[in-house]
């Protein structure tokens, strides 16, 4: 049994609907004529996905090279330039240009911006002494939808610049993406929303709803609720090794734009396939959300099915045989592929996550989730350390004892950072420096265990006194006050007995049981409660910044209301973890969810985002 | 099991490769394929989590290998291979444009420049563009481009001279016109930038103006109109003005040094943390500096002058660290490569090294160290001894590293002795810093002979994980003599049956059997 059926062609229908956006130009008709095109690697992937070759060669594409760091051999006269808007790339067409007047040499140039321009990217044009020679364009290009109730955002560098360097040059094209949706489905009843970032932008969205208020027709709302989250109100759930099929094998093999490359030792042949994994995969689609150990009965038992299918054909008269090859037997053919696909996949990560020790790895996870055995915890990290395992394996699991101990201890801090050095490179500390910045991995300050002063202090006075005191050392360190708003919330699930993962009772399942991940229980509560009513304790914990419809639009037609479609729109990225369990959450209680994200997320990808590039 | 199975020891170059890599390709990381029972039950029954075992003789893998082969069986059947780039699944390998630009990639590497028009065989077009049609008709969304919300350059904000385009595809209506000559408020001139459109910066020439703009920025939460009045207030501010009042802007502040880091701006990227006495982040920000520079030689020279730049007392360690690493490192360097070259050393001839040790972790030139140069004095500068002395190398770190290089050079008598101690009355102890089911791990995966595993074996202290790694490892003798000091009659009696007929293990448990002195349990 599939879990949370997605709303056919939810996502796609953005497409259905507005295809300006896709369609809208990579090569605008000011540069007639054949030419070279230049795409920034980033961009390749998005691009596959709505377009092909055969479509930019309708627009006199001659050669398509791949931005990066060489020189290019381009012959063409006219050279076209399709990037996101960064430095680095503006650096990168000033040296062709300038390389190209050096020579004496006269091309056209046009840069397209995807999805828009920046001012400080042209400033960088015009210093180069290019500016004028180079003509720029935009390509509003905001929404990918990755699947029938997914949609992406693509920008995954959003994390970094937002949440590590301040910088808000996103906010506005994330709040134009909500408009865009907003004038699709909308006009969104209710806006919900946590973290400074999803306030941001939700004014800047207040705004362009304001100005565009005269074209918007009365219609009714097709997405009843939106929920807009900061991924900093909770990186434990994206810190954790992902148990759900998709999950692992985004964790495994990393799922990109919506597909994945198997290597050869998946397809058992000496090819790689490149395998889109969304809900018109049958197989896939059956899978993605259950727990690993469900999959492989689920997998064989197809076999077994297949198998009785084909040999169904024994026995058959021409004409039945007739039949079956025209109408069946292609859609066999096609799950006996997808089938071998998964099994071989299923296979590859068992090999690979038997290597590790997977187990020991679970089981310190949620240790370090329940807040049990952290000495045992800690010294499994530094083994980890020491043996030189995954680097980013070795920084994450440090980031997660720091998230949900508030801060490591002194100690701890500064003997782990030293090994980490040593085992895989001093040029590390500054990693560490912009960790500590994000508040991923903190030292509590010393002399004062903050929890310990804490909870004597709240047996003494009443809560509200607690609270306050909590509030003052809250400016002192930055908290992420896990275990509070765990306990608050119920996060670790209590069970008698085995929890059944093949017949999940709450969204734990994603994480074997262990843990309800944060970010999808604050929705939970919120919808439920209409509101962060009753929810003042967590909110405070969680640093504020939460926001609510100030008269809530409430449904008068039941019916409707049953079928209530949420819109999760997640800034800095989401993992496949949350997304499965919203999906159960979804099927629970009769809602849709569908998701908007900056950027698919997962722990490997949140460290990456926190190395210093070799510039 | 062993990640690399090949005798040489191999040093990547890259440390931070994604993945589960390790650094040093001996098979340190790898577990065990077999779990072991007992530790999984134990886990399992205290933790209420469901277990999904990776088990290899576990029903669900040899289930999952029972659908394999059912699925497998089925090709011969299936098999046309010709038809699979039909199936969307396969993700259009051939008209992808990442495959087109793969091989644009190769044609173009082939192929010097000028010549390879040539080499396209009379094909007028690039033949990386198959000729055949769409598989979907996006094409039909392709439609010319209305010009919407595209904004003016920022150079043409920061002119006064009205109206001025150069970008004549830029087709403006009319009646914006007229909106450069107006006197608009700073507030509406961020405004107007959020929507691209133009506004005139220059007009605004007083401090108190200039900053009003940039707190409407700010307030309006728009990053990128932000940096653009920064770049505004930059060129037309003194700096000192521009970092007073930046330090009561946060925001701002954050977006300037954002701006500065992006565009390289060292110099005053720096003035504007001295400003704020952001001491640390001067001298990380110019430690980062030395990730560009590619010569050791000129590294260390860099590096030699981060040495006093005012980091935490904490850091500064690291970094002298970093310093005499890659000092040591460049001798270490220039000696063994003359060493191979020479062909004298018999260990280099053995062992060809795979890549420089240079800019390697202290890991891994301690690996490099234990592997090539183990027994040397502590006077030199390559010795193990010397490294874990000048870096303060945990012993717990020194004995993984010594142990892992040592046994993937089968030496298995320097293994021996990095366990050894000796008590002051000269009786000898094997003790280790790490776990000795640890040390069986590393040894097992070394390949190491059943008679310096079981030494090894028998010392792990948990009876349940001995057994274990006994029964797992062949290690007749330990399993004979746990269940003995266990006095457990019944398994010693049922692994009889499990070890050769008349071998000396079947003669060994026939003894203890017969043993009257043993009160067995059972």
């Amino acid at each position: 049994m599939p879990l949370g059926q997605p709303v056919p062609g939810w996502a796609f229908r953005v497409r259905e609907r507005y295809p300006g956006t896709y369609g809208a130009l990579f090569v605008p008709p000011q540069l007639p004529g054949k030419k070279d095109l230049f795409i920034e690697a980033d961009l390749m992937s998005p691009l596959d996905r709505i377009a092909n070759v055969s479509i930019l060669k309708q627009h006199e594409v001659d050669k398509l090279y791949k931005v990066e760091n060489k020189p290019i051999v381009s012959t063409s006269d006219q050279l076209c330039f399709l990037v996101r808007p960064r430095i680095k790339n503006m650096k990168y067409v000033a040296d062709i240009v300038n390389a190209d007047k050096a020579m004496g040499r006269s091309r056209k140039y046009k840069i397209i911006f995807s999805p828009q321009k920046f001012y400080s990217c042209e400033l960088v044009l015009e210093e180069e002494g290019i500016y004028g020679d180079v003509t720029c364009d935009e390509w509003a290009f905001y929404l990918l939808p990755l699947d029938d109730d997914l949609l992406s955002m693509e920008l995954p560098e959003f994390f970094r610049d937002y949440f590590l360097e301040g910088d808000q040059r996103w906010i506005s094209t994330i709040a134009r993406a909500l408009q865009l949706l907003n004038s699709l489905f909308g006009p969104f009843a209710n806006t919900y929303g946590i973290g400074r970032c999803a306030k941001m932008v939700y004014e800047v969205w207040r705004e362009l709803v304001e100005e565009s208020e005269g074209d918007s027709h009365a219609r009714r709302p097709e997405i009843s609720h939106v929920f807009l989250m900061d991924r900093d109100v909770d990186y434990v759930t994206a810190l954790c090794s992902q148990v759900v099929y998709e999950g692992l094998v985004d964790d495994t093999f990393r799922i990109k734009c919506g597909s994945v490359d198997f290597g050869p030792d998946v397809t058992s042949s000496d090819r790689s396939f490149k395998v889109l994994l969304n809900a018109q995969d049958k197989v896939f689609s059956e899978i993605r959300n259950e727990h690993f150990s469900n999959v492989f009965g689920f997998l064989s038992q197809k076999a077994r099915n297949l198998q009785t299918q084909y040999d169904r054909r024994r026995g058959m008269d021409i004409k039945q045989m007739k039949n079956f090859v025209s109408q069946e037997l292609k859609g066999l053919k096609q799950e006996h592929r997808l089938l071998s696909l998964h099994i071989g996949a299923c296979e590859s990560i068992m090999k690979k996550k038997t290597k590790q020790d997977f187990q020991e790895l679970l089981k310190t996870e949620h240790s370090l989730l329940e807040g049990f055995d952290i000495r045992e915890s800690t010294s499994y990290i530094e083994e980890h350390i020491d043996r030189q395992v995954s680097p980013s394996e070795s920084l994450r699991l440090m980031c997660l004892l720091s998230v949900t101990e508030n801060g490591l201890i002194p100690k701890d801090y500064r003997s782990l950072k030293t090994q980490y050095l040593q085992s895989y490179g001093p040029e590390h500390l500054l990693t560490f420096h912009n960790l500590k910045r994000i508040g991923l991995l903190t030292e509590q300050a010393p002399g004062e265990t903050l929890t310990a002063v804490e909870s004597k202090v709240s047996k003494l006075v009443t809560d509200r006194a607690a609270g306050k005191l909590t509030d003052a050392f809250n400016s002192l360190a930055r908290k992420s006050n896990f275990r509070g708003i765990s306990k608050k919330l119920g996060l670790i699930p209590r069970v008698d007995g085995e929890y059944n993962l093949k017949v999940p009772r709450d969204m734990a399942y994603v994480f074997s049981g262990a843990y309800i991940p944060l970010s999808c229980k604050i929705i939970e509560q919120v919808l439920e409660r209409k509101g962060w009513l009753g929810l003042e304790e967590v909110v405070r914990l969680l640093n504020g910044n939460e926001f609510a419809p100030t008269e809530p639009v409430m449904e008068e037609n039941p019916a409707w209301e049953a079928q209530r479609v949420i819109l999760a729109v997640f800034l800095g990225g989401c993992t496949f973890s949350e997304i499965s369990a919203l999906r159960f959450l979804g099927k629970e209680k009769g809602y849709k969810f569908i998701f908007l994200t900056t950027a698919i997320t997962s722990s490997a990808r949140l460290m990456d985002a926190m190395l210093e590039a070799k510039v | 099991m062993v990640l690399c199975a090949e005798p040489t020891v191999s040093l990547p170059l890259n440390p931070g490769e994604e993945g589960g890599g390790t650094l040093r390709a001996v098979g340190l990381a790898a577990g065990a394929m077999n779990r072991m029972k007992v530790d999984e039950e134990e886990y399992w029954h205290s933790s209420k989590c469901k277990a999904f075992t990776f088990d290899d003789e576990d029903d669900e893998l040899s289930q999952l290998k029972e659908s394999k082969r059912a699925v497998n069986s089925l090709r011969d059947i299936v098999d046309d291979d010709d038809d699979l780039e039909k199936f969307s699944w396969s993700g259009e390998p051939v008209g992808s444009i990442s495959w087109s630009i793969k091989e644009t990639a190769s044609s173009s590497s082939n192929a010097p420049e000028g010549r390879d028009s040539g080499l396209q065989k009379g094909s007028s077009s690039h033949p990386a563009l198959p000729k055949q049609a769409s598989s979907y008709s996006i094409s039909s969304f392709f439609k010319g481009r209305n010009k919407l919300g595209s904004f003016q350059s920022l150079s043409d904000a920061l002119s006064d001279t009205g109206v001025k385009s150069y970008a004549p595809e830029l087709r403006r209506p009319k009646a914006e016109y007229k909106d450069y000559t107006s006197d608009w408020s700073p507030k509406d001139t961020v405004r107007r930038m959020q929507r691209g459109k133009i506004c005139s910066l220059e007009r605004f020439r007083s401090l108190r103006e200039k900053l009003m703009l940039l707190d409407e920025a700010v307030a309006v939460h728009d990053g990128n109109v932000i940096t653009a009045i920064l770049i505004f207030l930059k060129r037309t501010l003194k700096r000192e003005i521009l970092f007073q009042e930046l330090e009561v802007r946060q925001v701002a502040l954050r977006h300037l040094i954002h701006f500065l880091k992006e565009t390289g701006e060292q110099k005053l990227l720096l003035d504007l943390l001295r400003f704020l006495d952001r001491t640390e982040e001067v001298a990380l920000s110019q430690y980062r500096e030395h990730l560009s520079i590619q010569d050791a030689e000129k590294r260390r020279e860099f590096l030699k002058g981060c040495i006093r730049l005012p980091f935490s007392s904490e850091d500064a360690v690291h970094v002298l660290d970093h310093y005499t690493l890659l000092e040591r490192q460049i001798i270490i360097e220039a000696n063994d490569r003359h060493l191979e070259a020479a062909g004298q050393s018999e260990i280099f001839r053995k062992y060809p090294r795979k890549a420089s040790i240079l800019n390697m972790p202290l890991v891994t030139t301690l690996f490099y160290s234990c592997f090539y140069h183990y027994t040397e004095a502590e006077g030199t500068f390559s010795s193990p001894i010397n490294l874990k002395k000048t870096f303060k190398i945990p012993d717990k770190q020194y004995v993984l590293t010594a142990l892992a290089a040592r046994a993937k050079l089968r030496a298995w008598h320097d293994v021996d002795a990095l366990f050894t101690t000796k008590n002051w009355l000269g009786y000898t102890k094997k003790r280790a810093p790490i776990g000795f089911h640890r040390v069986v791990e590393i040894l097992q995966r070394n390949s190491a002979p059943v008679q310096v595993l079981q030494e090894y074996v028998r010392l792990v202290e948990d009876v349940e994980t001995r057994l274990n790694l006994a029964m797992k490892y062949k290690c007749h003798d330990v399993v004979i003599d746990t269940y003995r000091d266990l006095k457990d009659r019944h398994q010693l009696m049922a692994y009889r049956c499990k070890v050769e007929r008349g071998s000396a293990e079947e003669d060994k448990i026939d003894s203890i059997l017969s043993n009257l002195q043993i009160r067995w349990k059972n």
